[in-house]
């Protein structure tokens, strides 16, 4: 029998995936871009986990919500990718270093 | 039923339809050639919707089942993001089409940023803070990266972009945490699971990550790394706009939050925001200290800051809402002033941003010379300057909530802040002979900083009535 705690494992699983992914990847923007959507989508896994053991539709809505922003955001990300390339000559993690900070 | 909805919602549907409608009529029409009318108008709308949320709201009310809370709380945070938006716009103007930046684009993203900086403070859900929240950073990640042109302000962007969404990532989880272990995303059900005795451990997990994910919106130290660079590569207008309206957007969603979705579980989070407090304070004023570059300083200073706007919160009481409502209402201020003569730095024309050059300022133009030591006295919380005041309302908060470690830390953090403010000052009046800055003027950027300067000193009479209004808003917020 698959439970609630399984799907929070794999959600928890995933999520911490992506913040791996968004810390130690060294090579190159777009896995951040992936790790960002990964962490998203842990999200929605969480959300419509809920959902169905709350019995309550507000977590599916939401995860409705959630995806469009993903959407969005991931084409705000690639854009501004773009202009940044266009600036740069590459996307490599290591040379977004013009600021040290 | 949905006519009393929209009703309470108004302003912000009149600032999204203003704000389409603006970027369509411009897109068909002459584009970049109406942006100098665009930013005047749309400062021109922020303006008069303050003033109509200031003088017509009464009570509380509430639209779309919770959704959506207009109380005295979210009409205060209201009006001093729709005036901080328009002042940073107004200023922005003469700096940006003088460096062929101008373009219409800019205050129509500010404006619909705004849009959600006031869905944020008057969030009454989940969702609908997820939405105001994502509604600001989409538009905030798109002006930091505005001049394309330039390698810094496309990095800026990017860095700010990927951490903005990792906070968002992280405030998301939360979000999912908490309403699993509640039941509901409405912050008046989520209070009552906390009323019922002890907090989930599901729910305090929750809490803890939509924190991290607040915490990272007000760059509080440990989530402060974007702040520096973000404020450097932006182009200076975009960076005066970061430091003013979306601070208070952020600490005004953090108290919401905080007080209306869990505001029966006090001792569960303040140790937590007092650790951010204490912990922005002391690498604001210390990090600081090796900047030679002003705008880097300048974020430096506003980690500190939120730092002590924290520190109202941290104490948990209504005096604490109403001690961080009137800091940032200060800190604003301030900060519209301080920009503006960042905004004036040039040397032949081309923005300097060293520190340095500011060697013996004060002999070539000491009117403005003095408003900045105002400013900067202010900044820095000496007496009897209005950010003495502010400083001394967080303190007293802290201090009467239980929490007078902190408030001795916060004394001890703005001694040594004082030093790079001072150090400013030194260099305006004392330096060494060198090569200065322009003599130049734009009007309106002297208008403001002599505004501010003037405020610094006036508002110590009766702080302009603020006092009053974040009484009643913390009133309105903290039941």
């Amino acid at each position: 029998m698959i439970g609630l705690e399984h799907y929070l494992t794999v959600a928890a699983t995933l999520f911490v995936i992506g913040i791996f992914g968004l810390f130690l990847n060294r090579k190159n923007v777009i896995i951040l871009l992936m790790s960002i959507e990964l962490m998203l989508l842990a999200v929605n896994i969480n959300l419509v986990a809920f959902s169905s053991f709350l019995g309550d539709l507000v977590g599916q809505v939401f995860t409705l919500f959630v995806l469009t922003v993903a959407a969005a955001e991931a084409a705000i990300g690639l854009a501004i990718l773009v202009v940044f390339f266009r600036n740069r000559g590459t996307i490599d993690v290591e040379d977004v270093n013009v600021m040290k900070g | 039923m949905i006519q009393s909805d929209l009703s309470v919602i108004l302003p912000e549907i009149i600032l999204a339809l203003y704000a389409m409608a603006a970027l369509l009529g411009a897109v068909y029409t002459s584009k970049d050639g109406m942006a100098r009318l665009l930013t005047w108008v749309t400062g021109g709308v922020m303006v008069a919707l303050a003033g109509w949320i200031a003088s017509n709201g009464e009570g509380t009310n509430v639209a779309f089942n919770g959704m959506f809370v207009d109380d005295g709380f979210a009409r205060f945070a209201k009006v001093a993001i729709l005036l901080a938006a328009a002042s940073v716009l107004v200023m922005s103007q003469d700096y940006m089409s003088r460096r062929g930046l101008l373009r219409f684009e800019f205050p129509l993203l500010v404006s619909l940023s705004v849009v959600g900086m006031m869905m944020m403070v008057s969030a009454g859900d989940l969702m609908s803070l997820y939405m105001g929240l994502e509604l600001q950073s989409l538009a905030l990640y798109v002006i930091a990266a505005m001049r394309r042109d330039s390698v810094k302000s496309t990095e800026a962007g990017l860095k700010y972009f990927v951490l903005g969404a990792l906070s968002s990532g992280l405030l998301l989880y939360g979000a999912s945490l908490v309403y699993g272990y509640s039941g509901t995303t409405l912050f008046s059900g989520i209070i009552q699971t906390a009323q019922h005795g002890e907090v989930s451990l599901g729910l305090l997990f929750g809490l803890v990550f939509l924190i991290s994910g607040m915490a990272f919106k007000v760059s509080a130290v440990p989530f402060h790394m974007w702040t520096p660079d973000v404020y450097e590569g932006a182009p200076t207008p975009v960076t005066a706009f970061f430091a003013t309206a979306p601070k208070v957007a952020a600490m005004g969603l953090f108290a919401r939050v905080l007080h209306d979705a869990f505001g029966l579980a006090v001792a569960d989070w303040s140790q937590v925001i007092a650790l951010l407090s204490v912990a922005s304070m002391f690498l604001g004023a210390v990090a600081a200290i090796g900047q030679r570059d002003i705008k880097r300083l300048m974020a430096y200073s506003s980690i500190a800051h939120m730092g002590f706007a924290l520190m109202g919160l941290a104490s948990g009481t209504v005096f604490g809402v109403q001690a961080m409502l009137i800091y940032m209402a200060i800190y604003v201020t301030m900060n519209v002033g301080t920009f503006a003569f960042i905004l004036m730095m040039e040397k032949d024309g081309v923005p300097v941003t060293d520190i340095g050059a500011l060697n013996q300022y004060a002999k070539r133009e000491p009117g403005k010379a003095l408003a900045m030591l105002i400013l900067l006295f202010s900044l820095a919380g000496v007496p009897p300057m209005l950010g003495f005041f502010g400083k001394f309302y967080v303190l007293r908060a802290a201090y009467e909530g239980g929490l007078a470690w902190l408030a001795v830390a916060g004394v001890i953090a703005s001694v040594i802040g004082a030093f790079y403010y001072l150090r400013i000052v030194y260099y305006m009046y004392f330096g060494d002979e060198g090569e200065g800055l322009d003599k130049n003027g734009s009007p309106v950027l002297w208008g403001f900083l002599m505004a501010s300067a003037a405020v610094m000193l006036l508002g110590i009479i009766n702080m302009f009535g603020v006092e009053g209004a974040a009484a009643a808003a913390a009133a309105a917020l903290v039941n």
